[in-house]
């Protein structure tokens, strides 16, 4: 749920990083606090156990830049990865605009993304929001191991596409991120698809992190205007 | 408007009617220092003393403490806690639910009580929920405020080169 806040000149929007646990969420966030220079960024906030497992969420405020004398306040939080701390998962969710799914490319993960990714439909449709309709991109992470899987099985597994059902959407939309893919498009079978952008990425070293979180702002932004 | 993220805007008049409210509140119960925190962790006002901590990792914690307190209390058969109270040995704070979007914060030391905060507090959350009730209402769309972001796509494009 974004506000507009004109009295401080803001507009504050959240941002999810939803996940298997151990896929990389927080060091998607820890990256970006140590990037984003000090005066555009808060401090970063982690409620995780002793030996570092996110127990409730992590959170870093980040300003990504002034549109119309309005500074754009991004409130990015990462939701504990194991699935008995679903409770806490979910409220997390509560009036978030975009969302960031990090999957772990590790081919012994495939199970644990899927059920991470079930996990995130059904808590969105219990609140009543359609994942479909808005914002959000996927981040298939660790891509440097040697036992990621292909893009391709990831995207069969993880982000297969959902019905175009409103016609004036039915025509082919490239994909701005891969040359030659498409976001929007006709299935043999004559079924228009659309899938989630993603992003390759190496969270421990930075690669991918920024393409993720500058695309997911941008949709949250235009889905404002 | 995509579904799951509904809009809500906040004017400068309504920082004005609320500051009132809360300076108000403020002087009456000798608090320190009054904070309006949205259910998703966002920042709307504060009034009173300057706080020395950072407001926004504040309203984050805030929210989801009322947040994990909210399922604790659904646990227990409630429906909801609609107020909290933390005490600490000089500073405490306590919390109320103003129309199940928005909590209000207010810290206090030994210069008052809890009795006199609690009970100037009442008055104020049922004012401040008619006030959000209203505002909430109204949403972003009834014109009242222009989208400021319409048609602002390049600027967004710009923005991310």
């Amino acid at each position: 749920m974004s506000m507009i806040n004109y009295a401080s000149r803001e507009i504050n929007c959240k941002i999810v990083y939803y996940g298997p646990g151990l896929g990389g969420k927080t060091t998607n966030l820890e990256h970006v606090y140590g990037k984003v220079s000090p005066d555009t960024r808060g401090k970063l906030i982690s409620l995780a156990t002793e030996t570092e497992r996110t127990l409730f969420f992590d959170f870093l405020p980040v300003d990504l830049g002034t549109i119309r004398g309005f500074k754009t306040r991004f409130h990015l939080y990462t939701v504990p990865g194991q699935v008995y701390y679903n409770a806490s998962r979910k409220l997390i969710l509560k009036g978030v605009d975009g969302i960031v799914f990090v999957a772990d490319s590790q081919i012994e993960r495939m199970e644990a993304n899927q059920e991470a990714m079930q996990n995130l439909y059904d808590n969105m449709s219990e609140y009543g929001y359609d994942l479909t309709r808005m914002p959000f991109v996927i981040q298939y992470n660790k891509r440097d191991l040697p036992n990621a899987a292909p893009i391709r099985d990831l995207q069969a597994a993880l982000n297969p596409g959902w019905e175009v059902a409103d016609a004036s959407r039915m025509r082919l939309m490239p994909d701005p991120f891969h040359a030659g893919e498409h976001l929007i498009e006709q299935l043999g079978s004559g079924e228009w698809v659309e899938r989630a952008p993603y992003f390759d990425a190496v969270a421990v070293t930075g690669e991918g992190v920024f393409d993720t979180l500058k695309a997911v702002s941008k949709l949250v932004l235009k889905s404002l205007a | 408007m995509p579904v799951g993220a509904a809009s809500w805007s906040f004017t400068e008049d309504d920082f004005g009617a609320i500051t009132k409210s809360l300076e108000r509140f403020l002087f009456d119960s000798n608090a320190r220092c009054a904070l309006l925190v949205d259910r998703t962790g966002q920042l709307v006002a504060t009034v009173g003393e300057k706080p020395k901590f950072d407001p926004t990792a504040f309203a984050t914690l805030t929210a989801a403490d009322f947040s994990a307190n909210d399922q604790l209390a659904k646990l227990i058969g409630e429906n909801d806690f609609s107020s909290l109270f933390h005490q600490g040995e000089k500073e405490s704070m306590y919390l109320a639910d103003v129309a199940r979007r928005v909590i209000l914060v207010v810290l206090f030391d030994n210069r008052t009580t809890l009795g006199l905060v609690r009970l100037k507090m009442k008055a104020t959350v049922d004012e401040l929920a008619k006030f959000f009730e209203q505002v909430f209402k109204r949403g972003t769309g009834d014109g009242s405020q222009p989208n400021i972001l319409a048609g602002a796509d390049d600027e967004i494009d710009k923005l991310f080169q």
